[in-house]
């Protein structure tokens, strides 16, 4: 015999109330950045010892810079989820947790915009 | 009454401290898992930068291969390559244990060695390519 009420059972979201929708868009997220990460090292690779101009001509290319702007997201979005349990996991008083947890959301958001903006601006580029 | 006054008194058993308790591999693996995940977050400032300077100019630009060729830059890079490969290489390693692979003791033992011994390969053969190939010089 369950204790829990018929509508938890239906919501099937369990004590967390959100059920597994962190844990499957850390995995998700995980995944995609596999091929994401190793596409950044690749790239970055080639331009070490470059000057501007060239690694300009580089990053303004689509292969290049469509999978860094989605390495850049994917990966913002990935630090914010696995920040977040840390933060939950060892700050306790609901004050100071909710406060990194919001300076988490603005740090990548902040992050985000400035690197999106430099490739759009790379590519842009004359 | 007399007994439980004396039980009372007497300490009780303490689980042992992280000081003194010799660290599984497993452990020391999902500890690492967290720092490097905490640097990488960090790291994505030097990714913003390293971005923003290329799209900047000239002297954004050489501001950023100053501090990138900088000792200090070297280490920071260096931290933040072998981050890189450590998460990525223990990631694919709690996937696999989603998927129900390698969960037993043995295989988490085994892996969770050969990820911090790949990782430092991948870091360093990174930078072997970027002096060796690259011509990076101090």
């Amino acid at each position: 015999m369950s204790v829990r009420t018929p509508l938890a059972r239906v919501e099937g979201l369990g004590a967390a109330h959100s059920g597994t929708a962190h844990f499957w868009r850390q995995r998700v997220s995980a995944a995609a950045l596999v091929p994401l990460a190793i596409w950044f090292v690749c790239i970055a690779l080639s331009l070490i010892g470059d000057d501007r101009d060239a690694a300009l001509a580089i990053l303004a290319r689509p292969q290049d810079a469509i999978p860094l702007a989605l390495f850049v997201v994917a990966g913002l979005y990935h630090m914010v989820l696995g920040v977040q349990v840390v933060i939950e996991d060892y700050v306790h008083r609901e004050g100071p947790k909710i406060l990194l947890l919001v300076l988490t959301q603005f740090f990548a958001w902040i992050v985000g915009a400035v690197s999106l903006f430099a490739l759009v601006r790379i590519a842009l580029a004359p | 009454m007399a007994e439980q006054a004396k039980s009372a008194a007497r300490p009780r058993p303490l689980s042992p401290h992280l000081q003194i308790y010799r660290w599984p591999v497993t452990m020391a693996g999902s500890i690492v898992h967290r720092a490097t995940g905490i640097a990488l977050a960090a790291g994505t400032i030097v990714l913003a930068w390293w971005l923003m300077a290329i799209a900047s100019g000239p002297a954004a630009f050489d501001t950023f291969s100053d501090a990138a060729r900088n000792p200090l830059g070297q280490l920071i890079l260096f931290g933040f390559a072998w981050s890189l490969a450590y998460h990525l290489l223990n990631g694919l390693r709690h996937l696999a244990w989603d998927a129900g692979w390698g969960f037993d003791i043995r295989t988490a033992n085994r892996s969770g060695i050969l990820v911090f011994v790949f990782s430092l390969l991948i870091a360093i053969a990174v930078f072997a390519y970027a002096y060796a190939a690259r011509g990076v010089r101090l």
